[in-house]
């Protein structure tokens, strides 16, 4: 019993063929697509891996790229082939090729969901990596006269107005890591002199922020300094001053920025997957229906086409028994070689 | 004496007919491009409305918007001649509608030059305007309780970030200004005091600048206020500081941001104009051209193309002569009191 067979005459057959290749059309675009979101994953990625101490892992917008380009070959086999099975002479060239390309199709539409999972999934250790690099991005903020490390304090503060953050976790971040230079500190001074010997490791911590941390939306100019000491400015209260500066973390902010383009791109991708199934099934009615012909001398007889010859449960019983005479044939093979090596000594 | 006369032969009009027809499609999307940039032009403008005073530089945005889409109007229609050109039994409905739709389309098209050249004339105007937006848009800073006024704060901050610049002309415009609402000003400080007297008007001087003149490429943390007192701050000389804040000024970061972006329009306007140009050209040759096959049985025959039948001189005397006869009946119909002495004097010169 075939799995859903239709009947096809020749105006539905060339129906088929046309309708396929202008979806052939289609999928290539929609490979190209992918190519280019990959692409563009990837440029973002690089744009901010001195924030992920250029750890960042370019897995996924590589798969993304080899998809692509991969789906665009695929279907543009495809479309070839069915430009092709319009004319018998020219379709015979394909017929041996073409179940050994239907299931490649078949094994790129399951790459294709596993490509999509891992965009959603790749969400977590993007994580971890954004959390490390932030930490570290903000411990060099002070060191612009190290090389290597100069640009790290511009890049932060094009990072903090961009994404409207301050920060790894918020704002208090920056109390606890030195991020003013020591070139800039007056060391004779008793102010600078207390807060070293305040702690530790000597370190110049203060309750400030750079400033970009500061809020435009702000009804007032910015307080950046002394920012838990509600008697140093007037009329400033910091348990109730909610727009003086950013309140979000910058790893929240640039994982749900990433988060939000991977979610993107692998909704897209499964769209694409959808395409390339409904792609395969037409084609594998075409080769069927071709292949079936009532009269096989004449093109315009009837014929029949089907997505499997039997069952899903017979092919896959089918299968397997093919898969176990292979594995017995081996077996048998070996054992008549032991028994020849036996009989000869 | 004809302008510009070109003999066609039947090959030759085909050919014409067909390539005026590849031509007006190529340039039908020239004219939608016109338009899109015109909106991409007329959105920018508008987007920073707020710190502009006068609305003059919207002329260029809307002439580009308005020819743009009068362009691709033309362009169907020449398209829709060149295919009718090629059957001489459609082509005599047009008679009447070319002579008019050229004059119109010239027009048109001549504006197209016209928003080119505005483009450069009002920069002084433009620049104007965000002279006087800038100076009330930082005198009007430290408002954010008035009603109509409480988001100059958040423009200006925006503004100065993302234009990388500081004041009007320069960072010093701040120090002229107060910027800091009252509200958050004790009063009952000697510090506070002390500003408040300094000066006539009773205003909180400072020689600081709000946060969103800070410059991130600098090396050390923003230095905001006392920007003018070197020893405020430990190793700080502000004569020779230049990364510590925008050096720019608004008004000069805004006018070279509009002037590049009309710059960068500017060759696809003229681009647009020289096609149409083109276009209304051949038209005219391939409308005369035809006008020879009309009435003929054979219409395979080489006819002349010209783009005016008498001298630019002789045509324009007509032109005038028609439209004093077409003012004259329109007089005619509204006085009383005929002048048919008049009209035999103006039909004599135009026969001679």
């Amino acid at each position: 019993m075939a799995l859903m067979k239709v009947k096809f005459d020749l105006k539905k057959r060339v129906k088929l063929a046309q309708m396929l290749w202008l979806m052939y059309w289609f999928s290539i675009m929609a490979g190209v697509l992918v190519f280019s979101m990959g692409l563009f994953f990837k440029i973002e990625l690089r744009k901010r891996s001195e924030l992920m101490d250029n750890n960042e892992s370019h897995f996924v917008p590589n798969i993304l790229i080899g998809v692509g380009l991969l789906a665009c070959c695929l279907n543009a086999c495809g479309g070839k082939i069915c430009y092709d099975s319009l004319d018998s002479t020219k379709f015979v060239k394909w017929k041996a090729i073409l179940k050994p390309f239907l299931i490649c199709c078949l094994f790129f539409n399951v790459l294709l969901v596993v490509t999509a999972a891992m965009c959603f999934v790749m969400r977590i250790p993007l994580e971890f990596t954004l959390a490390e690099g932030l930490k570290n991005g903000m411990k060099y903020y002070k060191d612009t006269d190290t090389p290597g490390r100069c640009y790290m304090k511009r890049t932060l503060d094009l990072m903090q107005m961009e994404f409207r953050c301050c920060g790894n976790n918020n704002y208090k971040d920056w109390f606890e890591i030195q991020w003013v230079s020591n070139r800039y500190l007056d060391f004779s001074s008793k102010e600078v002199k207390d807060r070293i010997s305040s702690n530790v490791d000597g370190k110049y911590l203060m309750d400030g922020v750079p400033f970009s941390c500061c809020n435009p939306s702000s009804p007032r100019p910015c307080i950046q300094q002394q920012i838990t000491n509600n008697s140093a400015h007037y009329s400033y209260d910091h348990y109730t001053e909610e727009l003086n500066i950013w309140k979000r973390g910058c790893r929240d902010a640039l994982v749900s920025y990433y988060g939000g383009m991977m979610n993107t791109i692998g909704i897209l991708v499964l769209m694409v997957t959808l395409l390339q199934t409904a792609v395969m099934i037409g084609l594998q009615y075409v080769n069927t229906s071709l292949s079936t012909l009532v009269n096989p001398e004449d093109p315009e007889s009837e014929s029949e086409g089907w997505i499997l010859e039997k069952t899903v449960k017979e092919t896959f019983t089918d299968i397997m028994a093919k898969m176990k005479a292979m594995g017995k044939g081996n077996q048998v093979d070996e054992g008549a070689n032991e028994e020849g090596v036996a009989t000869v000594s | 004496m004809v302008l510009l006369k070109i003999k066609f032969p039947f090959q030759k009009r085909v050919r014409l007919a067909q390539g005026l027809w590849l031509l007006s499609w190529v340039a039908m999307f020239s004219g939608a491009i016109t338009f899109a940039m015109g909106v991409f032009l007329k959105t920018e403008l508008h987007r920073r409305s707020e710190v502009m005073h006068s609305m003059d530089i919207h002329i260029v945005p809307n002439l580009l918007m308005a020819v743009g889409l009068a362009s691709v109007g033309i362009n169907i229609c020449a398209g829709k001649v060149c295919q009718d050109s090629l059957d001489p039994s459609r082509f005599p409905r047009w008679k009447t509608f070319l002579p008019p739709f050229f004059c119109f389309s010239v027009f048109l098209t001549s504006l197209l030059l016209v928003a080119m050249i505005l483009s450069f004339a009002l920069q002084p105007s433009l620049e104007e305007s965000l002279k006087i937006g800038l100076k009330n848009g930082i005198r009007f800073y430290k408002d954010t309780d008035t009603p109509g006024r409480c988001f100059q704060k958040e423009t200006i901050d925006r503004l100065q970030i993302e234009f990388q610049c500081c004041g009007n002309t320069n960072y010093r415009d701040w120090f002229e200004v107060q910027w800091i609402s009252n509200r958050y000003l004790d009063f009952t400080s000697k510090e506070v005091k002390d500003r408040v007297r300094s000066n006539v008007d009773g205003r909180y001087l400072l020689d600081g600048v709000p946060f969103s003149c800070c410059n991130p490429a600098s090396p050390r943390p923003c230095i905001q206020y006392s920007l003018l007192d070197n020893y405020a701050h430990y190793n700080y000389e502000y004569q020779t500081e230049e990364l510590n804040l925008y050096n720019r000024g608004c008004r000069q970061a805004l006018v070279n941001y509009y002037m590049g972006l009309m710059n960068t329009i500017g060759p696809c306007v003229l681009f647009d104009f020289l096609l149409q140009m083109t276009i209304l050209v051949s038209l005219r040759y391939l409308q005369t051209a035809m006008e020879g096959v009309i009435g003929q049985e054979n219409v395979e025959i080489e006819t002349e193309g010209y783009i005016l039948e008498k001298g630019v001189k002789e045509t324009l005397l007509e032109t005038k002569e028609k439209m004093k006869k077409l003012l004259q009946f329109a007089q005619v119909g509204d006085a009383s009191a005929t002048t048919p002495e008049t009209q035999p004097e103006e039909e004599k010169p135009a026969t001679a």
